[in-house]
């Protein structure tokens, strides 16, 4: 019964957790995700462009990189 | 019915771990964050009395590269009057803030918190981000990013906020 008790226990824990064990980087954290490599398009100027167009289509912006997405100046 | 209880309590523990730490925010006293390897004090409560403008930057973050300029103006204007700038570096190599440095540099006081541990305390939600502490050590202003067209404004509220200590010394 106590070892019961305790999986049951163990997978509350999983169930109610989830993913949320693994934390996303933390806004210091970035500066990997900030590197030029990580990006998902080799020139910045077309990367501009794309998202400038998606951006007037879609009404969204950001989430791009650590400039559009993390410290509010787009 | 007793067996149960631990499930649930397990669950709610579960529950409340998840909660998010909460960001300080404008009027909220600061708490005594430790300021690593800071070249003017080691706590924050050692500035106690001056007009604190702490901010968080990393050598990967462009915003801050613009900020710096600024806060070596603001650092050099407002010093006699009681102004402290302190740059929180949030770099995890030493090496990467040693390289900005020598490009963008900086006349004001540093701080080294590679770990993020200052910035937790904070609650650091973007980067770069500054808290403008009043000489009552009373959070003024949290101010996340910088642009160019931000100085003004953050200017005047610096200057509000050292009129304000010597009115009440």
């Amino acid at each position: 019964m106590k070892r019961l008790a305790l999986a049951a226990c163990a997978f509350v824990v999983a169930a109610l957790s989830g993913c949320s064990l693994f934390k996303p980087p933390q806004p210091w954290e970035k500066g990997q995700l900030a590197r030029p490599e990580m990006t998902m398009s080799a020139d910045p100027l077309d990367e501009r462009f794309v998202q400038h167009i998606y951006s007037s289509k879609e009404s969204a912006s950001g989430g791009y990189g650590v400039g559009g997405g993390g410290c509010g100046c787009n | 019915m007793k067996a149960w209880s631990p499930i649930v309590s397990t669950a709610l523990f579960v529950c409340l771990a998840a909660l998010p730490a909460h960001a300080l925010d404008v009027g909220q006293s600061v708490p005594d964050i430790e300021l690593p390897g800071a070249t003017v004090a080691p706590r924050l409560a050692a500035l106690k009395g001056k007009v604190v403008y702490v901010d968080f930057w990393a050598s990967w973050c462009g915003p801050c590269r613009q900020s710096f300029p600024w806060m070596n103006d603001m650092q050099q204007k407002y010093g006699a009057q009681g102004l402290q700038v302190v740059a929180v570096n949030v770099d995890a190599k030493r090496g990467d803030a040693d390289q900005f440095l020598t490009e963008v540099p900086a006349r004001f006081a540093l701080a080294f918190d590679p770990k993020g541990d200052a910035a937790r305390r904070v609650g650091v939600k973007a980067m770069p981000t500054a808290l403008l502490i009043g000489a009552d050590g009373k959070i003024v202003k949290v101010h996340q990013g910088f642009r160019e067209q931000d100085r003004a404004e953050l200017e005047a509220l610096l200057v509000a906020a050292l009129s304000s200590a010597k009115a009440q010394p």
